[in-house]
């Protein structure tokens, strides 16, 4: 079995490629995605955790951070169609209409 | 042996990971994100975790990229349309994710951990998990619940389309 340092540095490079594409693409579904590869990465370190301190409250919690992403998954995308109703388009840059 | 699987595993999920940001096809994005996340599966599966293995390949997997690849479907997003960022600015955010994930693997080397390997441990199967969240997170496990369910409504009302614009397809 490998160490939890294994687990750290493969969370960490995940985590970070998700901060990367985030910054760089300009697709909104895409930069859904990102941050659901961020959660995930998240979610494997809390298991490594748990099973490294054999306590079970780190898996549940990653159960819990999976129902919160599926919400936030629903609602994310239900506003992206709306926005391309009106935009025809999913591209973030159009969104900054807000910005003074 | 774990160990080496271990290997093959986290490299293939970083492999996945970086085609899923750089491919230009969003298609493609979303089917390397499921590869990803099918690994990510295998390392759950490494540490006996057995209830989180079914439950990624289930609702991640399976449910949330359906929805991602649904929605890029009805709104006929599979071309390369996207417009670029320039380059100047794509080498500035590569540079700072970089120095992010340099900072964070640093700290972690700095600080000497545990050097022997994960416990084999059975916390992660159904049954002693299933007994932990209806014992001790009774409550959380209803309030999500309550959290789903609101999120279902206004993911309907946000998606509706108003009457008018109905009539004026109908029309």
């Amino acid at each position: 079995m490998p160490g939890i340092d294994h687990y750290l540095w493969l969370s960490s490079i995940l985590f970070c490629i998700g901060v990367a594409g985030v910054l760089l693409r300009r697709n909104g579904i895409i930069l859904l995605m990102c941050i659901e590869l961020m959660l995930n990465a998240v979610n494997l370190l809390f298991t490594a955790f748990s099973t490294y301190y054999q306590d079970s409250a780190g898996q549940i919690f990653v159960f819990f951070i999976m129902v919160v992403a599926a919400a936030e998954v629903a609602v994310g995308l239900a506003i992206l169609v709306m926005i391309y109703r009106n935009t025809k388009s999913v591209d973030v840059s159009i969104m900054d209409k807000l910005k003074f | 042996m774990l160990s080496y699987l271990f290997y093959i595993l986290g490299g293939l999920t970083i492999f996945t990971a970086l085609r899923m940001i750089l491919a230009s096809n969003p298609v493609h994005s979303v089917l390397y994100l499921i590869a990803t996340f099918f690994l990510i599966s295998g390392q759950y599966l490494l540490m006996n975790a057995q209830f989180l293995f079914i439950v990624n390949l289930i609702v991640y997997a399976g449910a949330i990229m359906v929805l991602f690849l649904f929605v890029l479907m009805l709104l006929n997003l599979n071309k390369e349309t996207e417009p670029q960022k320039s380059i100047k600015s794509k080498f500035t955010m590569v540079i700072s994710a970089g120095i992010l994930m340099i900072t964070l693997l640093a700290a972690f080397i700095q600080n000497q951990h545990d050097p022997a390997s994960l416990p084999l441990t059975d916390i992660g199967l159904v049954k002693n998990l299933g007994r932990v969240l209806f014992t001790n997170y009774v409550v959380p496990f209803e309030i999500s619940s309550i959290l789903f369910l609101a999120a279902m409504v206004g993911a309907v009302l946000v998606g509706k389309q108003k009457n008018e614009e109905m009539e004026e397809i109908n029309e």
